[in-house]
């Protein structure tokens, strides 16, 4: 190819041809002097002739050019001569969009991982899960799973996967992992290989605890193994029995339930020697989760669900007792639709957030632009009486914005890059294995490309109808004129457009944190204040039967030893923590057949020993709470809550000394009503609740302590430490507030306050930086207008509502604009946020006042530049 | 100042690359007498644009239609002269003959009265 040698060729070209130019230039002014011109007549002449040299000249060396991308590379190196000219313009307009690019990429980065790719396994278009369609949950008992696979035509193969928490010891530290227990097809159904070692296959299934096998997660390998490639066939004690290391998982594999990372994964046959009981032959439990796998070629998912559907009508025939429902939904594996549903939602709607923040960043430097264009429109204009082609002009213009778009595109990249490095590493809760899942691969980096792009594109054409209708007699004529104040321009738009976006960021991001405030001041039907909570496991220490009701006592009684503690009760899970507890199908007395299908209502249901209200602080409205006498040998009884009374016997009076029962027939007589309270989560609605005397079911070896003290939470845990250890020195113990244990229940609020208050203080700076731009610039243009009121006798008042006056009308339109959009926005808020409420005096005053001291703050300079136009030295300069 | 030259036509694209090599067959030339050979030939009815022969002339080289090289001319002047090549010969004769097809298409449907055998 010749462009090779072209390119050291072309210089000598272009030499030559500047040559050859001005010896034709030459000849032909000594033509004209001869025939009579003076030597300065001829020259203009021949110039004259010959036309636009530097155009000539330009258009023959183009020949030689890849033509686009040279004259690109010249528009380039002018435009970062631009850029360096006004380096405050250039980082202003490049923070700009660093903060709207890298907002942009980490939500998309979130989003890629979470909702595009939430399963980064081989074929994950046919892999489907199912779920029961009325209760978007998928769980299955491990018979019915079982039933699933036999009977189905629709799938390939069905894998289960139920989750238990288990001591791992490998040898020196026994610590706590989360175990995946999966059936034995599991990696052979998402078609996983293995990273180290083997995985376990169908035929390892010999029965119950017949494959005492582990396969250890790649980062739980890394981080507790320290990456030993020697690590399979090694053995160690899951739950004190022994297991062996078979394998590791590849490293981007993080388990088929969405946020929620398994260490290790066992095979669910062996189940019963880390779960108590033998879950696996009851067709009530419901262990598994979604079972799923991939559809057999040419199936539908309609012809997928009436598979399934005529197997749930079996089971719900042959096992009325523990089986009801039978209409069913394919879901993605592991995002059942009660989570997916209003994540996709939210997630979406931040990304919504995101791009607004973008298009107001675009607004934002739109204006700049515009208003750079203008204060250039001299040079503009001399630069097209000079023959330059407007194309030319505009291209410059265009490529400088592009110039500054790419390089606060490369900054965002680079701080969301960091961003989302450390959200992928973030494990909110030690002791729980939820995880964010972010990702940065190609298509963020590609997404914030794009966005740069068209970003710079978007502001970069604002100041075109600009170029395009200058007039270069004028503007070289006339000067830069203040005259502006006339008929609304393009850049007040923009900004009206720009400061409602961010009037609309900083009222959402207001009502979030307000619902999140409310909802740590709520009624939770139990007293924060003053509450600690104790988990402990028995099982883990190796209790059962009557041991671990004896060890329930002397802890209650150890306890209340330590001086400052008020009461200490056991529950079995307390409300707000861990999950919220545990459910139970509730009927009325008078119904006959306990099927499914006639549940009168699901409850939540707590285990608690006598003393719990009082240790919880709920308020007992009537009736009596449990004694001692509450046992095996008494009387089945129950508290209940209102909403409880309400569902079952229709109202909340004369409930005392009636009765319920539940799904085995067992009748429980109610003996008193406590207030309603929160359970699972802050935005759940009105749920029933019913409160069991511990003593009247088999013991539980694992509860919790909750403990009433005024004393100082920190050196109360240290001696509620001492306390239980002198008891057993071997009991896992997990000590915190209660406020601290409802963590994992505030997780989603708290989060979305997060993403909606960055969002919010983002556009707030957009707002300052837009609103700043605008009244610097007007007051710079009018300074000499201004310094004339000033010398005519106007007030500083008069001064600043002339200077200002447009910023602020734009401001407070644009803050009324976004106000009303955010009120219509944050009904969508209400559904994660507990609370939200725009219709909230004090949300409509913040916001007000929010936007008022950003509109004082992004004018105070302009306005004490205005104030001091000094009419002497500003005339003084014409 | 401004240069509102008042140009009746543009030359269609091409044309002048076409005149340039005619005029290159006849003699190789340097700018300068190729601009002036092109307007007297055309009785000055054609106003090029001195400059624009220049990127023209580019655009020939970098085809290798023309080559060039600098020498003396007769009026002993440094120049630049510009030479036909063989296959800027060739190309000339197929533009020549596809253009004359070209423009008496264009005269038959100006004056369709006159018949098409004169």
């Amino acid at each position: 190819m010749d462009w090779i040698p072209s390119i050291f060729r072309r210089r000598a070209l272009y030499d030559d041809l500047n040559e050859e130019i001005r010896l034709h230039i030459e000849e032909r002014t000594e033509l004209l002097m001869r025939q009579g011109l003076s030597a300065a007549e001829a020259e203009r002449e021949a110039r004259r002739a010959f036309g636009n040299r530097t155009l000539i000249e330009e258009r023959s060396r183009e020949v030689w050019q890849w033509p686009m991308l040279e004259s690109a590379w010249g528009d380039m190196r002018l435009a970062i001569r631009q850029m360096r000219r006004s380096p405050g313009f250039t980082f202003a307009a490049m923070l700009t969009l660093a903060l709207a690019i890298g907002a942009n990429a980490v939500v998309f980065g979130v989003l890629n991982r979470i909702i595009l790719h939430p399963l980064d396994v081989p074929d994950s278009k046919s892999l489907y899960a199912f779920e029961t369609a009325e209760t978007q949950i998928g769980h299955q008992s491990y018979p019915d799973y079982l039933d699933f696979r036999a009977r189905n035509r629709s799938f390939e193969d069905l894998a289960a996967f139920g989750i238990s928490q288990a001591v791992l010891d490998s040898g020196k530290n026994p610590a706590r992992a989360w175990a995946y227990e999966t059936s034995g097809n599991y990696f052979d159904v998402l078609r996983i290989e293995p990273y180290l070692g083997r995985v376990f296959h169908a035929n390892d299934e010999r029965g119950p605890n017949s494959a005492p096998y582990v396969v250890l997660s790649y980062a739980y390998w890394r981080n507790h193994f320290q990456a030993d490639h020697g690590v399979v066939g090694r053995k160690v004690l899951v739950n004190k029995h022994p297991f062996t290391v078979i394998g590791v998982a590849p490293p981007a594999f993080e388990g088929t339930l969405l946020f929620f990372t398994p260490d290790c994964f066992v095979p669910i046959v062996n189940r019963n020697q880390i779960d108590d009981g033998n879950q696996l032959s009851e067709r009530g439990t419901r262990i598994i989760w979604e079972p799923f796998g991939h559809l057999k070629p040419g199936v539908t998912e309609t012809q997928a669900l009436a598979d399934l559907s005529s197997i749930g009508s079996y089971l719900e025939a042959t096992y009325p007792k523990e089986d009801g429902h039978k209409n069913f939904a394919l879901i993605r594996p592991g995002f059942p639709n009660y989570l997916g549903r209003p994540l996709r939602a939210f997630v979406a709607g931040l990304m919504l957030l995101a791009g607004l923040i973008l298009l107001a960043a675009c607004a934002n430097l739109g204006g700049l632009f515009a208003a750079k264009a203008a204060d250039r429109s001299r040079e503009v204009a001399l630069r097209l009486a000079l023959g330059s082609s407007r194309r030319r002009i505009l291209r410059q213009l265009l490529t400088e914005a592009l110039l500054i778009s790419l390089a606060g595109g490369a900054a965002g990249l680079l701080v969301s890059a960091v961003l989302l490095r450390r959200l992928n590493a973030w494990h909110p809760f030690p002791d729980l294995a939820l995880h964010v899942p972010a990702s940065l691969d190609g298509s963020v980096y590609l997404a914030a490309l794009a966005l740069a792009l068209i970003s710079g594109f978007l502001f970069g054409i604002v100041p075109v109808r600009q170029v395009m209708c200058a007039n270069p007699y004028g503007i070289v004529k006339a000067g830069p004129t203040g005259a502006t104040g006339r008929r609304v321009t393009l850049r007040e738009v923009l900004l009206v457009v720009q400061i409602a976006i961010c009037g609309l960021l900083v009222t959402s991001s207001m009502v979030a944190v307000r619902g999140l405030m409310r909802s740590l001041h709520g009624n939770f039907g139990f007293e924060l204040r003053n509450a600690m909570v104790v988990g402990v496991d028995m099982k883990m220490a190796g209790y059962a039967g009557d041991r671990v009701t004896a060890l329930e006592e002397e802890m209650i009684g150890a306890v209340k030893t330590i001086p400052g503690v008020e009461q200490s009760a056991l529950v079995n899970n307390p409300p707000l923590v861990a999950g919220g507890g545990w459910t139970m199908n509730v009927f009325k007395d008078e119904t006959r057949d306990l099927g499914p299908s006639n549940v009168a209502t699901t409850s939540f249901q707590y285990y608690i020993s006598p003393e719990y209200f009082r240790a919880a602080g709920t308020a007992l409205l009537s009736g009596r709470a449990f004694t001692l006498q509450d046992d095996k040998n008494a009387p089945l009884v129950a508290v209940i809550n209102q909403e409880f009374a309400r569902r079952i016997f229709g109202s909340e009076r004369e409930v005392l000394g009636r009765y319920f029962k539940s799904a085995d027939g067992t009748r429980r007589q109610v003996v008193g009503i406590v207030e309603d309270g929160r359970y699972f989560n802050f935005s759940e609605a009105q749920q029933p609740a019913v409160f069991l005397p511990m003593l009247q079911t088999t013991p539980l070896n694992s509860v919790w302590l909750v403990v009433r003290s005024n004393r100082d939470p920190q050196q109360l845990a240290t001696d509620m430490r001492t306390k239980l250890r002198a008891l057993d020195a071997g009991l896992p113990l997990e000590i915190e507030t209660w406020t601290k244990g409802m963590d994992f229940a505030l997780f989603p609020s708290r989060m979305a306050t997060v993403c909606l208050g960055v969002m919010g203080l983002l556009g707030a700076v957009l707002s300052i930086t837009g609103i700043f731009g605008m009244a610097a610039y007007t007051v710079s243009k009018r300074l000499k207008e201004l310094g004339i009121r000033v010398a005519l006798g106007a007030q500083p008042s008069e001064v600043l509502l002339t200077a200002l006056g447009r910023a602020l009308k734009v401001l407070a339109l644009g803050s009324a604009g976004g106000l009303v959009l955010g009120i219509m926005a944050s009904r969508v808020l209400a559904h994660i946020v507990f609370q939200a409420s725009p219709r909230d005096p004090f949300v409509l005053a913040g916001v007000v006042l929010a936007m008022s001291l950003l509109g004082l703050l992004a004018t105070w300079v302009p306005a004490q530049r205005a104030l001091s136009a000094d009419p002497l030295i500003l005339l003084r300069e014409e | 100042m401004p240069m509102m030259k008042a140009s009746p036509r543009d030359l269609f694209p091409g044309a002048l690359e076409m005149m340039i090599l005619e005029s290159l067959r006849r003699q190789p030339a340097h700018g300068y007498a190729l601009v002036q050979h092109i307007q007297q030939r055309s009785n000055n009815l054609l106003q090029v644009e001195e400059g624009s022969l220049y990127p023209a002339l580019q655009r020939l080289l970098k085809a290798k239609l023309v080559k060039a090289a600098w020498g003396v001319s007769s009026t002993n002047r440094r120049v630049r002269t510009y030479q036909i090549t063989p296959s800027g010969l060739r190309y000339l004769e197929q533009q020549i003959s596809s253009f004359a097809r070209m423009f008496e298409g264009i005269a038959l449907v100006l004056n369709p009265e006159q018949s098409p055998a004169s």
